[in-house]
């Protein structure tokens, strides 16, 4: 690891502040991920500003019905928090199947969302990387990319983003409260992260110097009908293949009244398509409409090849996750 | 751009840090992590390092009394925490009862994950989420054993919490 400075800050104004005085800075929250890459040398700040201890410690109710996590809650504090237990389940679900017990003590809610992706390449300091090094090439698309993205790739990364709580967040249309040097705003998760493009050095649309302080979860209307699905290559402990956040509203008949589904491992972000859910409203929720909508979330993913199994998996996993969803008590 | 203010200016700053209830000050440079910390400054080699990455939970201690890995937080991070490591866990020669169930069950081969495991183990009876083997299996997946003594450290955990050791789903 590089040699670096350090850092507490003790509020927000002093982080950007901080933060800003070097374009070599990093925002350190449970460190799971940046100390890792910086083991490697894939990350390399010169300085470190710990937010840790900035105010954004708190999971509360707003007055809309909403709640908001901020952003320096551990992962486990926020998955058994008994408020994001009880209206948010997919959400504990999602977070409570990543990484372990002593890393979810450690990560936090921004670190989570924040997390790069786990390409080997990207890893690999001996080998080509547009993320790692721009214009260097991608070492995945004519390499090992088994654990590779099938939809929304471009010819120069085909990395996913690997963090699950991402996608149920995605699924239940959270919104990422930031602040900078020129104030605060707010990015829906539809809009915070990025698809690769020709800038796979950008994994997320966060601005120099700002900083996650929240997320706010709209009013829980999935509490219900609801299922995160990992598939992966052990039942614990393991990065996903593919997972799927289901979340559905049915009235009496079984009929679907709104629909949402998200997909993890397949994309450099949750993916999701409006027009595949927009399919399955004021139809019976039943398995052959829910291979519909997962044909059409999937017309247009492409495999690598090691990676190919991935589309097949995925069709199956929506499939799944939905009719899980539908009955819930099936799955406990 | 490089920034020479805060490019190789190495600090060395004063941290304290309680351990098994005794309190250390000690020198460490902003880049050591808790683990290097405790190993190599406070010569407390009972915590292991195994992959240094976050991946294997050999290095897990009790920081504040939660399970963590002390490999993937920086020591300067933890100024002021209470710190407790497999060294702690006794009462001079009195073994911790998850120590002796251990034995009692044989839930070590070359014993180089055990540390980890009991610090791992003792926060997970902390958590008070686990009810079930499979429960205690999911939230003890972050401590690999290479020996793959699992079935015995699951025993040893079990009979601790009081849980019976059936019906594992991993
Ligand atoms: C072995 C292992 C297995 C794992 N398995 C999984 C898994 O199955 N699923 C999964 O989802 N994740 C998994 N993870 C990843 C883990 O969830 C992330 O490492 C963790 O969530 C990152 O959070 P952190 O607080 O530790 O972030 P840090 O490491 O502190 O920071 C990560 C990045 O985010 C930036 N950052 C942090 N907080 C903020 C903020 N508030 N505002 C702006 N920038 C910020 C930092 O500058 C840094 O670039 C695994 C990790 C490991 C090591
Ligand atoms: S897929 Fe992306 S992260 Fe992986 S090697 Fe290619 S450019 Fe790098
Ligand atoms: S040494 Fe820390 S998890 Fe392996
Ligand atoms: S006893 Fe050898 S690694 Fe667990």
């Amino acid at each position: 690891m590089n040699r670096i400075t350090y850092s507490k800050a003790t509020d927000v104004r002093d982080a950007i502040q901080e933060h800003s005085k070097t374009d070599k800075a990093q925002y350190i929250a449970g460190g799971t991920n940046l100390l890792d890459l910086m083991k490697v040398n894939v990350m390399r700040p010169a300085h470190l500003v710990d937010i840790n201890k900035i105010g954004f410690d708190f999971i509360e109710q707003e007055a809309d019905g909403g709640l908001r996590l901020g952003a320096s809650v551990t992962n486990a504090d926020t998955a058994y928090h008994q408020h994001v237990q009880q209206h948010y389940p997919l959400l504990a679900e999602a977070m409570l199947s990543a990484a372990s017990a002593q890393l979810r003590n450690m990560a936090t809610n921004g670190g989570n969302i924040m997390q790069r992706t786990r390409c080997y390449y990207f890893y690999d300091t001996s080998t080509a990387c547009n993320k790692r090094e721009p214009g260097s090439g991608c070492s995945a698309i004519n390499g090992y990319n088994r654990m590779h993205a099938i939809l929304g790739t471009s010819a120069d990364c085909i990395a996913v983003h690997p963090s699950d709580m991402a996608v149920a967040l995605r699924a239940l249309d959270a919104v990422v409260c930031v602040e900078g040097p020129s104030g605060k705003r707010e990015i829906p998760m539809e809009a915070f992260h990025r698809l690769p493009e020709d800038k796979p050095d950008q994994d997320n649309t966060l601005a120099a110097d700002e900083v996650i302080t929240s997320i706010k979860l709209p009013p829980s209307k999935y509490a219900k009908h609801y299922s995160y699905l990992k598939l992966r290559d052990r039942p614990s402990y393991a990065f996903a293949l593919v997972s799927v956040a289901a979340a559905l509203n049915l009235d009496e008949q079984q009929h679907v009244l709104e629909a949402s589904i998200a997909l993890g491992g397949v994309a450099h972000k949750p993916w999701r398509m409006p027009e595949a859910e927009a399919l399955l409203i004021g139809k019976p929720a039943t398995a052959a409409n829910f291979r519909m909508a997962a044909d059409m979330l999937l017309s247009t993913a492409q495999g690598y090849g090691h990676n190919n199994f991935k589309i097949e998996l995925a069709r199956r996993a929506i499939v799944r996750a939905l009719e899980q969803a539908v009955n819930k008590q099936a799955t406990l | 751009m490089e920034t020479e203010k805060y490019n190789n200016t190495p600090q060395e700053p004063t941290i304290s840090l309680t351990v098994n209830g005794q309190m250390h000050t000690l020198k460490v440079e902003p880049w050591v992590s808790l683990l290097d910390a405790l190993r190599d400054h406070l010569q407390l080699t009972g915590t292991k390092k195994g992959c240094d990455h976050g991946q294997c939970g050999a290095c897990t201690v009790l920081v504040d009394g939660k399970r963590i890995n002390a490999c993937m937080t920086l020591a300067i991070m933890r100024d002021g925490a209470e710190i407790t490591t497999v060294e702690g866990l006794s009462q001079g020669q009195d073994l911790h009862p998850l120590q002796q169930a251990f034995i009692d069950h044989d839930a070590f081969q070359c014993g180089y994950c055990t540390p980890g495991q009991l610090c791992s183990a003792i926060g997970l009876m902390q958590e008070g989420k686990a009810k079930t083997l499979a429960e205690v299996q999911d939230l003890m997946s972050g401590n690999i054993c290479r020996c793959a003594a699992y079935s015995n450290i699951n025993a040893a955990i079990c009979e601790v919490m009081g849980i019976e050791n059936r019906g594992g789903s991993l």
